[in-house]
């Protein structure tokens, strides 16, 4: 038992060790901090998603923030009122279901349409669905969009309800509970979205992306993989739409516009296609540069506190700049991302020569079939 | 009657001036296989520059100034960032997305600079309009209809009776037999880039002519709607474009023409009614209108 226990700890020590800090963050750390990991771990589960459709399935999506906004908006309909008003758990699942939904409906599109076609004509879906969120006021609120109705589990309120819950003397507001809610849907989306890339689905779409035609003679039924692949990621996108919703405590339609689409894009690319860490890393990035830049924009060189005449590069400007320039030099000289960046200095430290595994598939067959059976041991 | 005549009038109008952004989609996509998300920022660098060089040049030399100027940046971006990212057979995918960055930049800078301002052109059209017949026309789509016939039909001889125009279509057939009989690939790509970015500016005069109110920071945006004329027609095809352009632009017309007929679908469905055209149309033609078929090798 203690055998498999340091087996564990050495092969999953830093992980272990990640989980543990995240876990504690939220004693330490005032509410700004903790709603910027709050929008980066929804970012996250999002950004995993449309991870999993263009960096492994190879399908260029432009179309997330129609499914982020189907979740944020199905939430807010199924538990709210004017709507249903149903148990705001079971809103999340129905909102989660409900995107899915969405894509599944746009599938026949999906399923035939290839690559960068599929990157326009999910174009059509942000633009539609803005124009949808504006138009049908009595579920969406129209242009001033709607108020978040609280997440209560089993009698527990994701506010700041009274009476107000203590831990360890640090009160528990809003943003701490949410953090572990967050925390608990980032776990859950990290390991579901780990088993499919390393099992078939995931060999299947990385067939796919690689080749159509080998994938197809090969077995691989190429609509269905590829309508598949968008459900599921139009799923995570609307998880994190329902978390941001949460974070937000309101939703707006100019909030999902394509720029929101581009963002995602974004996080994936700068974190390294076809892999789930640098989706998170990427995440992080892209949403925590603009909120950070704009809390430290007294202090920045070459920043102008916002609102100090135009001209000048403000805070917000500024987060965009880097965040352009990032992209671009990100693809010019590390065409993998943050994920290949870590991969690389990793293997440098270890003085070997650097593998190139696949990034997309993870490690080798044998590699993840030891993680597996040590999961299983784990209690 | 009139109204249907207005109505389609301005749809072709909206047409011509998608088609000048569709033909630069279809002309770099020939080329290198890229779809690039920078033309909003292109078309919004054109329309800045006239607006702020017209004063001091007159319309005209601004404008050719603008192309000129839109051009070179466009051919310089492929040239010196695009070209250098990606070697394998998913480079196309990466440099689309370099120029998701790209547009980033160039918009961020752009609309920084013009802020909340709405800049005027200067165009000698102003708001003037012709009687033609039962309908009464604006000058400055008359002259959008003209100027984009013209330069498409620049683009279309290019195409088809230059040795670059050649070397293109060599080059969008089989980019690596092409490169065997002596066509300089990255030329080519430069010189497609360059030509799409000198359409861009010039229709972006158009697009903030009368009436529509003048250059404003999101104006780029408008570009994107090129991208279903470009799509419907099948992305590789000249000729598709300038089909799917009119549809589109025809579409967007007549809905907004009649919109009080169609209350049922929401206020302003006109700017996104193309959208929808785009998704039925590849519902039934999941590559484009024009699209070539062909047989795939392994």
């Amino acid at each position: 038992m203690s055998d498999v226990l340091t087996s564990v700890l050495r092969r999953r020590g830093w992980t272990l060790l990640l989980a543990l800090l995240l876990f504690a963050l939220p004693f330490y750390l005032d509410a700004f901090w903790l709603r910027i990991g709050l929008f980066s771990m929804a970012a996250a589960i999002g950004a995993v998603g449309i991870g999993l459709l263009s960096g492994t399935a190879g399908q260029l999506s432009l179309g997330h923030a129609f499914f982020l906004a189907v979740g944020a908006y199905g939430y807010v309909w199924l538990a709210g009122e004017p709507g249903p008003g149903l148990p705001p758990a079971l809103a999340v699942l129905l909102a989660v279901l409900l995107a899915g939904a969405a894509g599944g409906l746009f599938s026949p599109v999906a399923g035939r349409v290839k690559g960068i076609y599929l990157g326009v004509a999910t174009l059509a879906l942000v633009f539609l669905g803005h124009h949808v969120l504006l138009t049908a006021d009595s579920v969406t609120g129209g242009f001033n969009g709607r108020s978040v109705p609280p997440l209560e589990l089993g009698g527990f309120s994701f506010t700041e309800a009274d009476p107000g819950l203590t831990v360890l003397g640090v009160p528990f507001g809003a943003e701490e509970r949410l953090w572990y809610l967050g925390l608990a849907l980032f776990a859950l989306t990290w390991f579901t979205a780990r088993g499919l890339l390393r099992g078939r689905p995931g060999r299947a779409l990385v067939a796919l992306r690689d080749s159509e035609t080998a994938a197809s003679v090969m077995g691989v039924h190429v609509a269905k993989y590829r309508s598949a692949a968008f459900v599921v990621s139009s799923m995570y996108a609307g998880l994190a739409g329902v978390l941001l919703a949460l974070s937000f405590r309101r939703v707006v339609p100019d909030y999902f516009s394509l720029a929101l689409s581009v963002d995602y894009l974004a996080m994936i690319v700068i974190g390294g296609l076809g892999s789930v860490a640098g989706a998170t890393a990427g995440a992080v990035f892209v949403t925590g540069l603009p909120l950070l830049m704009t809390r430290y924009a007294d202090q920045l060189p070459l920043v102008a506190t916002p609102g100090s005449g135009d001209g000048s590069i403000g805070p917000t400007e500024a987060a965009r700049y880097l965040y352009g320039a990032a992209i671009v030099v990100i693809l010019l000289y590390a065409p993998d991302g943050l994920h290949g960046l870590a991969r690389r200095t990793r293997a440098r430290l270890r003085r070997r020569p650097p593998v190139t595994v696949p990034s997309e598939t993870g490690p080798a067959p044998g590699t993840s079939a030891t993680t597996a059976r040590a999961k299983e041991h784990t209690p | 009657m009139t109204g249907l005549l207005d109505n389609l009038l301005n749809g072709v109008a909206l047409g011509s001036v998608y088609a000048l952004i569709a033909l630069g989609f279809v002309t770099i996509f020939k080329a290198s296989g890229v779809l690039s998300f920078a033309h909003g920022s292109l078309l919004l660098l054109g329309g800045y520059l006239v607006a702020v060089l017209h004063d001091d040049l007159g319309f005209a030399g601004a404008l050719a100034l603008a192309v000129v100027v839109t051009a070179l940046v466009a051919g310089a971006l492929d040239r010196l960032v695009l070209q250098r990212v990606g070697t394998d057979s998913h480079a196309a995918h990466v440099q689309t997305i370099v120029t998701i960055g790209i547009d980033i930049l160039l918009v961020t800078d752009l609309a920084r600079r013009i802020g909340g301002d709405l800049l005027t052109l200067g165009d000698p059209w102003g708001d003037s309009v012709t009687d033609l017949g039962p309908v009464t026309v604006a000058d400055s789509r008359i002259a959008a209809i003209v100027v984009s016939a013209v330069a498409i039909a620049g683009a279309f001889a290019l195409f088809r009776f230059t040795p670059w125009g050649l070397s293109l279509r060599a080059a969008a057939e089989d980019a690596e037999a092409a490169a065997l009989m002596g066509v300089r690939l990255t030329r080519v790509r430069a010189i497609a880039w360059c030509l799409a970015g000198g359409l861009a500016a010039l229709a972006a005069v158009f697009l903030v002519a009368f009436p529509a109110p003048g250059l404003e920071r999101t104006t780029g945006q408008i570009a994107l709607k090129a991208f279903p004329a470009a799509i419907l027609g099948g992305m590789a095809s000249p000729v598709g474009a300038l089909v799917g352009s009119m549809l589109i632009g025809l579409t967007e017309a007549l809905v907004a023409g009649y919109q009080s007929d169609l209350h049922v679908l929401g206020e302003g469905f006109g700017d996104v009614a193309p959208y929808a055209v785009m998704v039925l149309v590849l519902l039934v033609r999941p590559t484009g209108l024009f699209a070539a078929r062909g047989a795939a090798r392994v």
